[in-house]
């Protein structure tokens, strides 16, 4: 493909035209804004309110609350994304119209906030398994000394489950990096660049699956396709990557 | 020391009302399902073929087609995988190797199932002539779920002490007599536990099977491997994106929302009871 079309264009045009009978265009940055900017706005919801429903679950949570709260979270992560997505376009834009009176129903904003409770799964079970694993003595200790246990866990269990959390984060960047159908369904699919978050942008999974049923085997749009997946497994995998070393060097130090 | 008390008071509850939003937002995403959609689903919605455009009828292509597509998924996949992760940990000695192919399965579980959906067009589809069909989306997801598999079956193997496996070989059993009569029927509970979530994934999977599998429309059950299918997950986004008339089939949409949702929901409550189970009768 690079025959045809530079890599420079490739990763830095502005325009993602691939089928357009004037002049095709292979620019894939709309495509990676677009990812960067609904995968952004999940995590900044996802990021805090994973991490309070986590430690809710670990430190606050009574036992039955726990026992019902655990199963809860991990039956929402089985729920398939298109669902979700099914969710997003027909209600939730609806909401987000009602409230900020954007004229696009579909945008960035409503993949953001649907992608991010499809991420709190993932950040709640394994951040909450990062501050269960911290040893009980660090708690017993802070206790003795007079600290409250909302003290113990700002100032002991947090910080010794840090690495634990930092995983937890990036592996489910990782996994909203990759999210297809919901943010397919939620976005609208607008190949711009708007610096709107209540415009509509299109990511790169969408471009994917909503271009290869059509695309001739074998043409520039066809290679154009496989390169942008060749992108979006380096950053997933990178992701992927980061967490994992994470994790294996936790469980080295023997927690 | 009051003050701090208070203070610890409020940032618990403020936690408790996080949790009780997010959980009462879900709540309501699946109740609005569960009230648009159920007032469609009868007997004729189960088992009639989709009529007038898709605007009347019922799904029962599509949730033949998702039946169809997941048991050949399971097909490839399980055989593949079980015999994979019992090499694994069972015969395989410890190194570079046996490290290199394990963090290999688990970074393939974390590619996004669109890469697979654009692999298995140009691998099944495409190249092996497959056309778009059951056998090309049924191999697609197989190497979807086969990461899953894999690593359910490894932690199941992993769990069964060693002291099992030297009875047996002290007793001159084979590795493989001593593999199947004391290792794997411990080890079961927990790999039907992967094995029942693996289900899930792949009955719930759309983007790969868009790209080599679904048709938008069919008005008979597929007969051959090598014929497309519809699906519930596809079925989903065609009515809800694709159809000239989108309002008027929105409640045939939830009603195929709500069936995929319940069907999915339950094999993940059978995969957490069975393992709750699993771990409660665990006696060594």
């Amino acid at each position: 493909m690079f025959g045809s079309v530079s890599p420079l264009e490739f990763l830095f045009g502005t325009s993602w035209q691939p089928t357009s009978v004037v002049a095709r265009t292979f620019g894939s940055l709309p495509l990676l804004y677009g990812t960067m900017v609904v995968t952004s706005l999940a995590m900044i919801i996802a990021i805090p309110v994973g991490m309070t429903i986590a430690i809710y679950i670990a430190e606050v949570a009574q036992h039955v609350e726990k026992e019902i709260l655990k199963p809860t979270i991990e039956l929402i992560a089985g729920i398939p994304s298109v669902i979700f997505g099914f969710f997003a376009l027909v209600t939730l834009a609806s909401l987000i119209q009602q409230l900020t009176g954007t004229t696009s129903r579909l945008n960035a904003l409503n993949g953001g906030i649907i992608l991010a409770i499809m991420a709190i799964p993932t950040i709640v079970s394994l951040a909450e398994d990062a501050i269960t694993s911290v040893p009980k003595e660090y708690r017993e200790a802070a206790i003795a000394l007079g600290a409250t246990r909302w003290e113990t866990i700002r100032s002991v269990v947090l910080p010794a489950s840090a690495s634990g959390i930092l995983a937890a984060i990036l592996l489910g960047f990782g996994r909203a990096i990759g999210e297809t159908m919901a943010v397919l369904m939620a976005t609208g699919n607008a190949a711009i660049i708007n610096f709107n978050i209540l415009d509509s942008v299109r990511t790169m999974t969408a471009t994917i699956v909503i271009e290869t049923p059509e695309v001739a085997f074998g043409s520039l749009h066809y290679q154009s396709l496989f390169a942008l997946a060749i992108v979006l497994f380096a950053i997933t995998f990178g992701f992927n990557y980061l967490g994992g070393v994470v994790l294996k060097r936790l469980r080295r130090q023997g927690r | 020391m009051n003050l701090k008390l208070l203070k610890q008071k409020i940032y618990f509850n403020f936690f408790r009302i996080v949790t009780a939003v997010v959980v009462a937002f879900l709540i309501y995403m699946i109740g609005t399902f569960v009230y648009n959609g159920i007032g469609v689903i009868d007997w004729t919605f189960l088992t009639d073929i989709p009529r007038r455009g898709m605007t009347e009828g019922g799904i029962f292509p599509a949730i033949v087609g998702t039946l169809y597509l997941t048991l050949a998924t399971m097909a490839f996949a399980l055989p593949i995988g079980i015999a994979a992760a019992i090499y694994l940990v069972e015969y395989a000695k410890e190194g570079r190797i046996v490290g290199a192919i394990n963090s290999a399965i688990i970074n393939l579980a974390g590619i996004p199932s669109v890469i697979f959906g654009l692999f298995g067009f140009g691998l099944f589809v495409v190249f092996m002539g497959l056309g778009t069909s059951i056998l090309a989306g049924a191999l697609t997801m197989s190497l979807l779920v086969l990461p899953i598999v894999i690593a359910a079956t490894r932690e199941a193997l992993l769990s069964v002490p060693k002291s099992f496996r030297e009875g047996s070989l002290a007793l001159g059993a084979t590795k493989w007599q001593t593999t199947r009569n004391n290792v794997l029927p411990y080890a079961l509970p927990g790999m039907l536990t992967g094995i029942i979530l693996a289900v899930a994934r792949a009955a719930g999977e759309t983007a790969p099977i868009i790209t080599t599998a679904a048709f938008f429309f069919s008005p008979s059950i597929p007969t051959s491997p090598l014929q497309g299918t519809m699906a519930l997950s596809t079925h989903i986004y065609y009515m809800a994106t694709q159809h000239p008339n989108i309002g008027l089939v929105r409640p045939i949409t939830y009603g195929t929302a709500l069936v995929l949702l319940v069907m999915v929901l339950s094999l993940n409550l059978i995969a957490i009871i069975v393992r709750t189970r699993y771990r409660r009768r665990r006696n060594w």
